[in-house]
């Protein structure tokens, strides 16, 4: 009777209650892909859907559109960045897990946490008015100075030294990201049992050796989770993206030069597109990042399941 | 292998007080008393693995080979070379295959060749008794094992590194009766080659396995001597008292 009476209507409006919202979520995120694909018909129409992921033009004069600059752009300044970043975050996690001193640990733990809560436009001001002076003073130019004198074959592909563009945008997307990969591979290898610590200190390893031999092997799926976050971030990251990078329709061709993603072209471009085609393939901009994401995603939980060990294992 | 007046801290209290207890080469020593009496933390004190407790303090003295296992300069790595450990529960590492389990202390002081490696393994499982069970598919994953045959794994990896003594905590609890038979088969044969002190709290099991017993009780070392004669003829009655089953 009891069960009857309290547990099971519980029960049963709760799974009720989970199935919708769950399914709601579903819902919306079909819809947003719906309204994307849908507002950027005339774009895949007019050019084709290859035509246009292919395409290399973004001219609104001539009405001609490709997103392929910016696909570019965003596959390599988040590449880079999580390449850059991969490392110090890792790092970090392991200084702060396994290193240092408990309340030091939490203190630099909590202070690279911090660096996720900044808002994006402010790493954007930073990078205009911190990072991109010094990039160009005391790296572009000189960078740039040096191949004129020594190797003149590389200043086009250094591009012009102004500090705005690829270099500068990468470097803060890195930092931007850090927290993403650190406090995942953080929890990671706090998780890792102390059973399996133990057992390889009773073999006879050294600190590092149980770091490299069992902790990191045992965290991998946390600390690979933290990278697909990291990564899933970078490609998204629009505003300090846009603040920074330049802003160019072209394919990227240079490494201090200007270039696009596909969130920072429209950000860039959408309060001000004129005529229906360059919305149009804004919005089929949009839909493509949306399919990138997925693909990424689905990607990264194939992957996952895989390495994960432990309470994760599949 | 010897402990002289050890006596060790966790923070103010003692887990273990003032126990000297010799143990003798190439044979087994078992360590009995009911649970919480401080046969682990004995046990953890000879290969210096509470260093990894920064709350623990050592007091007395561990010799190996007559020289203090915690005197100034001694590398606890290496100590731990030469002392290797079981633990309760069998440990293998997920991520690695049967064959890099059992190998583990061998990549660890840099062995690489091959052949080196796969004598050493064959050799290792072998004296753990799983060489038969297991040498069709060293490349699969170590945790797809039984636990009988996991905690053999754990044998056979400390094993690999040929320590001089064999620490084992209570090494067949989480066992069924058959792995555990195939356990103690076992180690009547390994101490031939390592000196082996064995926790358990199974005291069937020390009768037959081990040559001398330790009978411990709230932290100390109540009573120590030949096994048969302890077990037989104890000389204290809190001895008495517990292999009669009265208490613990
Ligand atoms: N890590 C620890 N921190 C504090 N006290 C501990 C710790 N481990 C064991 N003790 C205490 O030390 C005593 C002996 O424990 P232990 O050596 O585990 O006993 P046994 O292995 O004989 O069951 C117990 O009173 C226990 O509470
Ligand atoms: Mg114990």
């Amino acid at each position: 009777m009891r069960s009857k009476i309290y547990g099971k209507p519980g029960d049963r409006v709760f799974t009720a209650l989970l199935v919708v919202l769950g399914l709601t979520v579903m819902l919306v995120a079909a819809l947003m892909a719906w309204e994307l694909g849908f507002g950027g018909r005339e774009a895949f129409r007019a050019f084709g859907f290859w035509g246009f992921l292919r395409g290399t033009a973004w001219d609104a004069v001539a009405e001609q559109f490709g997103a392929w600059p910016f696909l570019v752009g965003t596959l390599i300044t988040s590449a880079v960045a999580l390449a850059l970043a991969f490392l110090p975050a890792l790092a970090a996690a392991i200084a702060v897990a396994e290193y240092a001193p408990r309340w030091l640990g939490e203190l630099v733990a909590y202070l690279i946490d911090l660096l996720a809560a900044l808002p994006s436009v402010v790493y954007g001001l930073w990078g205009i008015f911190v990072l991109v002076p010094l990039v160009r003073d005391h790296v572009e130019q000189p960078l740039f100075l040096w191949s004129a004198e020594h190797a003149p074959a590389l200043m086009g592909v250094l591009g012009p030294p102004t500090g705005i563009g690829m270099l500068s945008a990468v470097l803060v997307l890195a930092l931007m990201i850090v927290p993403y990969a650190s406090s995942l591979a953080r929890d990671a290898i706090r998780l890792v049992p102390r059973s399996q610590r133990e057992a390889m200190y009773a073999l006879g390893a050294t600190r590092w050796e149980v770091v490299r031999r069992v902790v990191l092997p045992y965290a991998r799926g946390g600390i690979f989770a933290g990278v697909i976050l990291a990564l899933a971030r970078a490609i998204g990251e629009t505003m300090a993206v846009t603040m920074l990078i330049g802003n160019s329709g072209q394919l990227p061709y240079s490494v201090f030069g200007p270039a696009a993603t596909m969130a920072s072209v429209i950000a860039n471009e959408f309060a001000e597109a004129e005529g229906g085609l360059q919305l149009s393939s804004l919005l089929a901009v949009g839909f493509l990042l949306m399919l990138l994401s997925l693909a990424v995603n689905l990607v990264a939980d194939f992957i996952l399941r895989r390495m994960s060990v432990g309470e994760g294992r599949k | 292998m010897e402990t002289e007046n050890l006596t060790v801290y966790y923070g103010k209290n003692a887990g273990v007080r003032g126990v000297s207890l010799p143990v003798y080469d190439r044979k087994i020593t078992a360590l009995i008393g009911p649970s919480g009496c401080g046969k682990t933390t004995f046990l953890r004190a000879l290969n210096r693995m509470h260093d990894l407790n920064p709350i623990v303090r050592i007091e007395g003295r561990v010799l190996l080979d007559g020289e203090d296992v915690y005197a100034p300069g001694v590398d606890p790595v290496v100590i731990r070379r030469r002392v290797g450990m079981v633990f309760q529960r069998p440990t293998p590492f997920p991520t690695m295959s049967i064959f890099e389990n059992v190998v583990a202390g061998l990549r660890l002081v840099g062995i690489r060749e091959r052949d080196r490696l796969r004598e050493v393994a064959e050799r290792s499982l072998k004296a753990a008794a799983l060489w038969d069970e297991v040498k069709d598919r060293l490349n699969d994953p170590a945790v797809g094992l039984s636990g009988g045959q996991q905690q053999r794994i754990s044998i056979a990896r400390a094993l690999a590194v040929e320590p001089e003594v064999l620490l084992m905590d209570e090494p067949t609890s989480a066992l069924d009766p058959i792995s555990t038979q195939a356990i103690e088969d076992l180690l009547g044969e390994l101490k031939e080659q390592v000196t082996i002190v064995i926790v358990t709290h199974n005291m069937q099991q020390a009768a037959r396995v081990s040559d001398r017993t330790a009978f411990f009780l709230d932290g100390e070392m109540i009573e120590f001597g030949p096994t048969e004669r302890l077990f037989t003829n104890p000389a204290d009655e809190r001895t008495e008292a517990y292999i009669t089953g009265r208490f613990g």
